[in-house]
């Protein structure tokens, strides 16, 4: 079991990382990027948010959703509502508990609603059928994956802006091409881990 | 002629792909073969156009307050009338697709059309808006998938178009592929953008 749970971290981490080679979450990739800082505190955010809708999927499919026969057509309605008062909840939560995580947090929790990396993972709960504590090590380890490539590449960026970049490049374009380039270099993780 | 207007500028000036660069973890991840292109270009389009043709109509109805919910279950429910349809018509492309058909409903073009245009404009300017922004989506992620599987399988639509001595670059079809094709488009469409406005100007 141990074992089993070290493989879905290290995989969605490193050999199927969610940004990387999943291509989910692009948008908080591509937008919040330009900053260590920045990234690495929306990744945290969004590790938080990713590992408590892991647990709330998981209750929701298996306790509502499949018993009724409901998950056929209710289950894209469900999980968005849930993510989105999650979302907000958090949010409160984190107000009143810590005002000080909350103003490092801050504009990142409303935007983690439509990051498709939350809806992503509590897509792929039921389609792995997953346990519960399976599906806790999935968020952590998708949260971990997004948080390592946007580190990753805020760093590269800074960087970057010290150097002459082509000028069709620059913006979005660059970016890109760094990315397919990052995405190459996490191929050589495939084998790390058994498949499944 | 407004309606034109709305129309066409989803086509190129405002490229939700190449220009506006939004809701592009579908275009990445189920381009590596043109029909799959073509499919998702089709299903975000439908999803786009019912959802700004309700917001329109419900525009002032919903109360500001709780507008995003209110937007959030309208895509949601005509995601899951495309996810349905997908998956008894056509199984295969679903099977390829996976879960980027449910995730048209986090897609940022389908809610960011809802809030920042359907939801102050009449129903048929939101439809032409809707209907330009897809067909520019479907345009520019159908480009991808075909570079994609041209270079990657020598193929195109499933027919062999490259010759016996090609050599397929396999990376293309895996994910640093999808990036590199996308940076390449996003930079040649700056190039072609700089020589319109110089030709213009110097008009």
């Amino acid at each position: 079991m141990a074992k089993e749970l070290f493989f879905i971290i290290i995989g969605s981490v490193f050999v199927n990382n969610f940004v990387l080679s999943r291509f989910l979450g692009q948008c908080p990739f591509l937008g919040v990027s330009s900053k260590t800082e920045t990234a690495i505190g929306m990744g945290m955010a969004t590790t938080f948010v990713l590992t408590m809708t892991a647990v709330a999927a998981y209750f929701i499919q298996n306790y509502v959703l499949a018993p009724y026969g409901l998950d056929a057509f209710l289950q894209i309605v469900s999980f968005i509502l849930v993510i989105a008062s999650l979302v907000q909840l958090v949010e409160m939560v984190i107000l009143k508990v810590s005002p000080t995580l909350y103003n490092a947090f801050g504009i990142f929790l409303p935007l983690i609603t439509t990051n498709c990396i939350v809806m992503g993972a509590a897509l792929l709960i039921p389609m792995y059928n997953y346990n519960l504590i399976k599906s806790i090590a999935l968020g952590l380890g998708a949260g971990l994956g997004f948080t390592l490539a946007l580190a990753l590449m805020s760093g590269i960026r800074e960087e970057m802006e010290f150097h002459d970049v082509p000028e069709a490049l620059k913006g979005p374009a660059i970016v890109f091409i760094t990315a397919g380039l990052l995405s190459m270099i996490f191929l050589g993780f495939t084998g790390l881990v058994p498949l499944g | 002629m407004q309606l034109m207007k709305d129309f066409v500028n989803g086509l190129w000036n405002e490229n939700p792909i190449f220009k506006m660069v939004i809701g592009i973890c579908s275009a990445l991840a189920v381009t590596t073969a043109a029909s799959n292109g073509i499919a998702m270009g089709m299903a975000l389009t439908f999803v786009l156009t019912c959802s700004s043709i309700l917001v329109s109509i419900l525009r002032n109805v919903i109360p500001s307050t709780v507008r995003i919910p209110c937007y959030i279950i309208v895509v949601a429910t005509f995601t899951t009338v495309v996810d349905l349809f997908m998956k008894a018509y056509f199984p295969a492309l679903y099977e390829v697709m996976g879960i980027f058909i449910p995730l048209i409903v986090v897609n940022c073009i389908v809610l960011a059309r809802a809030e920042a245009f359907a939801s102050k404009v009449s129903v048929a300017r939101a439809t032409a808006d809707a209907l330009g922004m897809g067909l520019g989506y479907t345009w520019a992620i159908t480009l991808i998938s075909m570079i994609r599987e041209l270079m990657g399988e020598g193929t195109l639509f499933g027919y062999q178009v490259m010759g016996e001595s090609f050599t397929p670059w396999v990376s293309a079809i895996l994910p640093p592929g999808a990036f590199i094709v996308m940076g390449i488009l996003v930079g040649l469409i700056n190039i072609i953008n700089r020589e319109i406005a110089k030709r213009t100007q110097s008009h």
